[in-house]
């Protein structure tokens, strides 16, 4: 493989990160995901430009990303609209795009959803640790050094590829998620829903929670009606492993989404987020609205299934 | 107590937190590291993690992969064939902390609670062997057990945002170090110089769970020696 320079940061943004699918098996060592919050975005971003899903992509937070191309290049921009732009002219989104040594892609502000993808024909190639690109911020490795992009940084590529089928590389704007401010999040009641009366299961359901600025990719930190645990009860609970999307209530009765960069807490957790609309928390931003819907396992299986066979007909159909 | 059946707990529709006891106790966690290494030996097809922790084993799963009930009943199936005589033995470390002061800006806290002057909260924190329950919070983060009632201490009510790398901190009737710069809701009594997780190395963390820890006190000056 043949590493070259890809593309020169100019301006990174608030937070602007390398992410792939993910850290896995390493949770005994304390060691959280980590990944694309939203993994929709990055996988549909990957397959657009001919990589592996699996492959390292940019994740941009909010806006303020200002990046240019140091070789020629084929990338896709997906996730949140951030209105990307391409020497200053708007860029559309989930679709493949040729650029040239010299472009500047910058992004703006969001118009809807919280983060960006961009991923480069190639992949962006940093040393993987222990099987994962993604950046662990917590401990700092993983991804570029550990840490968000800065300014001056310089993203190398293996071997860019330029040539792509003579398909159209797009996919399918009906499918495109909608990224509302005034969210609905399914979830499945558990693992500790019974530490709850069923009065506070129920205002945990009709309740609008407004999502904190204190959110981020540890975790969407809530303010609402207070969701109090059954009388007697202590504050937290014996430690043990979560997963993304577990919604865990602490003694201020504030709920916290926890996403990929925890692997255990010590707080209640009333519910968890169905994996089907996991990739939605990563469009979350401070200021929206979220409420929460019980749907049954089965109804969470099926939809799971439903994202996974979308993904898997783009995937059939860029390869034909 | 040790359940004599587990207590399989929903976590989502990719989860399953398996309760193996319903306490903080050298017994329970015994059990659970039991089944983790077991289930570590066997593989399961659509097995994505295992988070071993105090007296539970977190199972993530791929759903398209393996149902629900075909893994409980595989869970079930390897505690009946669990076999201790084939488990391995822990290892046994000593910690050196400097307590108080900046290192433990909250040892003070700790020593009023109990009524007892902060060189006792240092004795009674230094005088017990601790078992590592469980790795987790951030890489490399060690819960021990258990502390004693005369120095066990309720978590801080507003966590801090920040505490240094190497900070020993107390939670109810755990106690725990902090690997690296984090957001702490535990009270910090001192810090440790030594490194708690190196991503370059194999094993990654400087403690497993099962393992044995002393922590013994050292001077503000000795910490320099002690830094790898």
């Amino acid at each position: 493989m043949e590493e070259v320079e890809a593309l020169e940061v100019l301006s990174p943004g608030p937070m602007t990160t390398v992410q792939d699918l993910g850290r896995y098996g390493f949770g005994r060592y304390g060691v959280a995901p980590s990944g694309a919050v939203d993994s929709f975005s990055l996988r549909i971003a990957n397959l657009l430009v001919g990589n592996p899903e699996d492959d390292a992509c940019l994740e941009i937070t909010l806006m303020g990303l200002k990046i240019k191309a140091r070789t020629d290049l084929i990338i896709a921009v997906t996730g949140g609209d951030l209105q990307p732009h391409m020497n200053e002219k708007p860029l559309k989104m989930w679709c493949a795009h040729m650029i040239e040594k010299g472009d500047v892609l910058s992004f703006k502000t969001p118009k809807s959803g919280c983060r960006g993808y961009l991923a480069l024909g190639g992949g962006i190639s940093v040393s993987p640790v222990m099987g994962s690109r993604s950046t662990n911020l917590s401990s700092g490795f993983g991804g570029l050094e550990g840490r968000p992009i800065q300014k001056g940084d310089i993203l190398l590529s293996d071997s860019p590829h330029l040539y792509l089928e003579e398909i159209e590389r797009a996919f399918d704007p009906k499918r495109v998620p909608a990224y509302p401010k005034d969210w609905v999040i399914r979830v499945l009641f558990g693992p500790q829903d019974d530490h709850f009366t069923r009065e506070c299961r129920n205002l945990f359901l009709n309740s609008s929670f407004k999502v904190t600025s204190q959110s981020d990719r540890t975790g969407i930190r809530l303010a609402g009606p207070p969701i109090q645990t059954r009388e007697g009860m202590e504050d937290s609970i014996i430690s043990e492993g979560v997963i993304c999307g577990t919604i865990q209530v602490p003694g201020d009765g504030q709920p916290i989404i926890i996403l990929g960069e925890t692997v255990t807490g010590g707080y209640r957790k009333i519910a968890t987020v169905i994996s089907a609309d996991l990739p939605l928390l990563g469009q979350v931003k401070p200021g929206d609205q979220i409420r929460f819907c019980e749907v049954s396992m089965e109804k969470a299986l099926q939809s799971f299934r439903e994202v996974e066979e979308m993904i898997t007909q783009l995937r059939e159909g860029l390869s034909r | 107590m040790i359940y004599q059946k587990p207590n399989y707990r929903i976590m989502g529709d990719r989860a399953l937190l398996v309760e193996l006891g319903d306490e903080i106790s050298p017994s329970v966690n015994r059990k659970v590291r039991e089944l983790f290494i077991t289930l570590e030996r066997h593989s399961i097809d659509g097995l994505v993690e295992a988070v071993p922790s105090y007296r539970s084993l977190l199972i993530v799963y791929n759903p398209q992969k393996i149902i629900l009930s075909a893994l409980r009943e595989t869970l079930d199936d390897l505690q009946k064939k669990m076999d201790p005589s084939q488990i391995p033995e822990p290892k046994t470390m000593k910690i050196p902390v400097v307590y108080g002061g900046e290192y433990g800006p909250d040892l003070a806290w700790v020593a009023r609670y109990h009524g007892i002057a902060s060189e006792e909260a240092i004795r009674r924190h230094t005088g017990n062997i601790y078992q590592v329950y469980m790795i987790g919070f951030t890489p490399g983060f060690a819960y021990m057990g258990e502390l004693p009632e005369n120095i066990a201490t309720p978590r801080r009510e507003t966590p801090r945002t920040a505490v240094q790398a190497g900070s020993v901190g107390i939670a109810q009737s755990q106690t725990g170090i902090y690997p690296v710069e984090s957001p702490a809701g535990w009270q910090i009594i001192g810090q440790t110089p030594l490194r708690l997780f190196d991503e370059t190395n194999w094993p990654p963390a400087l403690l497993e769970m099962g393992d044995s820890i002393q922590f013994f006190p050292i001077k503000e000056e000795e910490m320099a020696q002690w830094k790898r």
